[in-house]
Formats: C-alpha cells, structure tokens, sequence
C-alpha cells in the first residue's frame, strides 16, 4: 500500500470523502463554535453557572456514571455467562442483549416510563415493597440509562473473553492456584481494559442520551432535567446563543472526560503488560 | 460504538464452552440467574410490554390507530428518510473505505477519527447545529427565508439531522475489514487487465458484501428510530414534519397510550426484525 500503488480510484474516492464528510458533518458541527463568538466570557460564565443548568449538569454526569456502573457490573457478569457457561435459551439471550440498541429510543423511554411509573408494574411493586419511587426521579434516569448501556458493556468486553487464552489459567491452577485467585489475578487485569472501554462508551452515551430519559425522568427542574432537555427548552424559547453554549460546554467536558479514560486505559495497559 | 458494530460469531460461543474451566456449581448458578433476571428485567419485559400495551385495548383498537391519516403520514416520512439517508450513506461509507484502506496518504489517521465524530456527538446536538445553520436566525437563515425554502421544521432538516446521525455506520463496518483484506486479490485481477470498476464490482465488492449489508442494516435501523436530533429540527408537525418516532411520543403526550404503542410497536418489530437479520449476518460472516 503506498502511493505508487496500482490502486485506481485515489483521487475520487478520497475527493469523495472530504467533500461529503465536510458538508454533513464539519461544517455543521463547526457553527457551535462560531455561535459561541457571539458570546463575551462574562455572558457565558452567566449562563453557565445559572442554577438551573448547574442542576442539570449535575444531573446528566451523576446518573450517566451511576448508570454505567451498574451496567457494567451486570453487563460483565452477563457476558462471562454468555461466553463461559451452557445453558438452555443461551443462544436467545445473546440475540437479546442488542435489543436497546436496536430499539429506537423513544420507544424504550415510553415503554420504561410505563414499567416504572407508580402505577405501572414495577412501579407500583418498588412502592409497596421498598417504598421506593423510580419514575419523575433521578432513580428513573438511572433505569433508562442502564437499558441504553447493556449493549455497550456486553458487546466490548465478550470478545476479549472469548479470545482469552484458557492456558494460562489451566498454568496458574495447576500451579495450585483457587479459582477465585486465577480470577483476581489472571482473568480479571485482562478483561479490564475491555470492561473501562464498555464503561466509558455507556457513560459517553448516557450523557447525551435524549429519548430514553425524557419520560421517565418527569423533566422537574432542579431534580431531574438533564442538561440535553435545558438544550431543546432553550431552542424552544429561540434561545440559540444559550442553548450553543451549553451544548458546547457538555461537549468539552465529555471529550475530556472521554480523554481522561483514555489515559487510565494507556496506564492500565502497560502495568498489565498488554503493551 | 465501534465494538457494538463488531459481529461476534455465535459458533465461537459454543466451542469456547469445551475448553472453559469449571467453576464450582453454585458459582455457575448463582452468575447465570443474575445474568438472565438482568436480561429478563430490562429487556425482555419492555419487549412483552410493547406488545400487551399495543393491544390492551383489543386488536380492532390497535389498526383503528395504525390507519389513522397522521399515523401512516408518520410511516411514509420514516420511509422516506431512510431511503434518502441509507444509501447516501452507504455510498460514502464504500468510497471512505476504499480511500482509507488502499491507500497512503497524510491525515489519514484523522480523517479516520472524523469520521467517526458523529458517534460521539449527543443527539440532541446534533440537531442543534443544523438549526444554527439553517434556522431563521441560522448562517442561511435569511437567504433561505428570502428565496422562500424550509429547512428546519420541514422534511430536509429531518434528512439532514438523520444523516448525521447515521454517518459512520457503513464506513466503521468496512474500514477494518477491508484493512484486514488487503489489497493482493484486487492488485491481482488490476494487473491481469481488469479495470478499475470491474475489479470493484468482481473482487471487493463479493468480498465485503457480508459486511456491507451488516453495515446498511445498523444504518437503516437508527435512520428509521432516531429521535433526539429530529425531534429538535422536526417542529412536530402533525401530518407533515412527524416521524414514527415523534409521532409515539406525540400520542403518549396525549394520553393517547393505544395509539402510542401501537405505532411504538411498528418501530419494535423494526428493531426485532434487525436483530433477526444481525444474528443472521454474523453467522454468514463467521462462516466465511
């Protein structure tokens, strides 16, 4: 491969994609930044540090986090069963665990609004049991959040058990080592930068997730407006100065977090040895 | 994204269960009842409720609200968008690949990256800048005012925002395998005489057709259930601007919930039937 090559098709393929890629997806993202010229420092400052959108950046970040945690929890117990053990209906439930991704999330939201409203099914038995209210709460977001993130957990991390190679377990118990050391030592520091990579892809999606969160979340100011709704109330008061500077600010603060785990991975990688 | 995007093959899954080491039995259970009532409660009960929800008030109910005008306004707008949307895409997605995996040049790594930006962007976002582009107080706001064409809350911001949304799927698909592919077979059939078309369509394209219909599909799917980005340039506009999509939430708004899970129901059969087709896909893939 290189440029001596008797490839044909360089120039209109690469033309192709430059003009198309700038059109449909550069030059639109790039009037963010241009609008965001229209504000002086002091004017985004104000807007920024408005209560109501401080509330719904604390929000949209706690129950992102909170969210692709559990996610990732269940969703890495779900693929080692997946990968590792027979059972009947296993084949389905591989099928299933797309399901999120494949459901438009409008969809998803009414459906998990339905569930867990206090009159719905599980609702109403949260209520009566535990005392619990999910829908109209953070709790809710929580709920649609997990939903959104199996895929992104499941589908990262069972790849990388199933390429795990089962010698150097079989090494370390007949080495006298327990299952729950081979575990901890062995397996666990493999899979994790698979599992931090499934992490950081449903917590990415889960801050900007729109669809899903909305109704359930019951969008009370203060409690349980995420920031992606502040930014759709803004336009609909033709407030576009705002709603860019919010929209920007969520998306530096994702790209750093994103940057950041990033690094985590880079310093888990080489105490592993995986680099 | 990109490791939702990869198919696994389900064949692997069985023959990895021979080498596996055993764990204690109670280990066993106790992960495999945890891992299906997980998979039970947050998937498998939206799907059966979609369903008893569409037809809690009986079937005559269900198709009074699937024949409604706005309803089947809602399911031509879909369509449409997704007959625009997927094949600009998948066009783009094949030139992509085809610049980016059979040829050197500078920035590739970058546009590689670009590439993929949309997936990183919140949907919400997403429509938010075609609005400051073409809205009334947008870049073309007024040119476009003047000369008398809707963009925004009008079909077109739909198209645009779709595209957006939906523009890595095929060339995330194709970039890896064609990489992996390499170039021999095609420099092959190049220096026996073919020319440049003919070996496109005789050698890469049976090559990567698999995994460019895996692609089309997972494209298709978000263009026809995205909600987010075309909620924001839509308008809402019943009959007119509402996408399948938008008209769920409009019903369920309403307290119109027969009308909203029945089309909520058209939407998740769309997503069964992807799925169908996915696990299909990867067992061709796998077996090639």
């Amino acid at each position: 491969m290189s440029q001596r090559s008797i490839m044909p098709g360089f120039r209109p393929s690469l033309g192709f994609t430059v003009i198309y890629l700038s059109l449909v997806v550069l030059i639109p993202l790039s009037t963010l930044v241009f609008k965001s010229f229209e504000l002086n420092w002091h004017d985004y400052v104000g807007i920024i540090t408005n209560k109501r959108v401080l509330s719904s950046f604390r929000v949209s970040f706690s129950t992102a986090l909170v969210a692709a945690l559990i996610a990732s929890f269940f969703g890495f117990i779900t693929a080692w069963v997946l990968v590792r053990y027979s059972f009947i209906g296993k084949r389905f439930f591989h099928a299933l665990i797309d399901f999120p991704f494949a459901l438009p999330t409008a969809v998803a939201g009414i459906v998990l609004a339905t569930i867990f409203q206090p009159s719905g099914f599980l609702g109403k038995l949260l209520i009566d049991t535990l005392g619990v209210q999910v829908a109209f709460k953070p709790l809710g977001i929580v709920m649609a959040l997990i939903f959104i993130s199996i895929p992104f957990v499941v589908r990262t991390v069972e790849p990388v058990l199933l390429e795990f190679e089962s010698n150097m377990e079989e090494a370390a118990s007949s080495l006298g080592a327990t299952r729950l050391q081979v575990f901890c030592k062995i397996i666990f520091p493999n899979v994790f930068p698979a599992l931090l990579t499934g992490f950081a892809l449903a917590f990415a999606r889960g801050v900007g997730e729109y669809g899903s969160v909305i109704f359930i979340a019951g969008n009370i100011p203060y409690i349980s407006e995420i920031v992606p709704l502040l930014i759709v109330t803004k336009l609909e008061q033709y407030d576009e100065v705002g709603a860019t500077a919010i929209a920007l600010t969520m998306l530096v603060i994702s790209f750093v977090l994103l940057l950041l785990i990033n690094v985590l991975q880079l310093w888990v990688r080489k105490r592993s040895g995986q680099l | 994204m990109n490791a939702i995007t990869q198919p696994i093959n389900p064949a692997k899954l069985v023959a990895r269960q021979q080498v596996a080491l055993q764990d204690a039995d109670w280990v066993r259970w106790s992960l495999i009842v945890i891992a299906v009532s997980f998979i039970s409660l947050f998937i498998c009960l939206p799907l059966g409720l979609v369903i008893f929800q569409a037809f809690s008030k009986g079937v005559v109910a269900y198709w009074s609200a699937l024949s409604q005008a706005d309803t089947l306004a809602a399911i031509n707008l879909t369509l449409l968008t997704a007959l625009v949307t997927v094949p600009l895409n998948t066009v783009f997605g094949v030139a992509a690949a085809w610049a980016i995996t059979r040829f050197d040049f500078k920035g590739k790594s970058l546009l590689t990256t670009l590439i993929d930006l949309p997936f990183s962007v919140s949907p919400v976002i997403s429509g938010l800048i075609f609005v400051l582009l073409f809205g009334a107080e947008g870049w073309f706001g007024e040119w476009l005012m003047a000369h008398d064409v809707k963009i925004i809350f009008a079909v077109p911001g739909i198209i645009l925002a779709t595209l957006f949304i939906t523009f890595p799927f095929v060339a995330r698909q194709l970039i890896p395998l064609m990489q992996e592919m390499g170039t021999q077979e095609e420099e092959a059939a190049l220096s026996l005489g073919a020319g440049g078309w003919k070996t496109f369509w005789a050698v890469t394209v049976p090559n990567i057709k698999w995994a460019l219909l895996y692609g089309v599909l997972l494209c298709n799917a978000r263009a026809m259930g995205e909600f987010g980005a075309v909620s924001v340039v839509s308008g809402h506009i019943r009959g007119l601007t509402n996408t399948l999509p938008l008209h769920v939430e409009v019903n369920y708004n309403d307290y119109n919930i027969v009308g909203a899970f029945a089309s909520a129901s058209i939407l998740a059969a769309l997503a069964v039937v992807t799925l169908i087709l996915k696990s299909a896909l990867e067992w061709k893939q796998g077996n090639r």
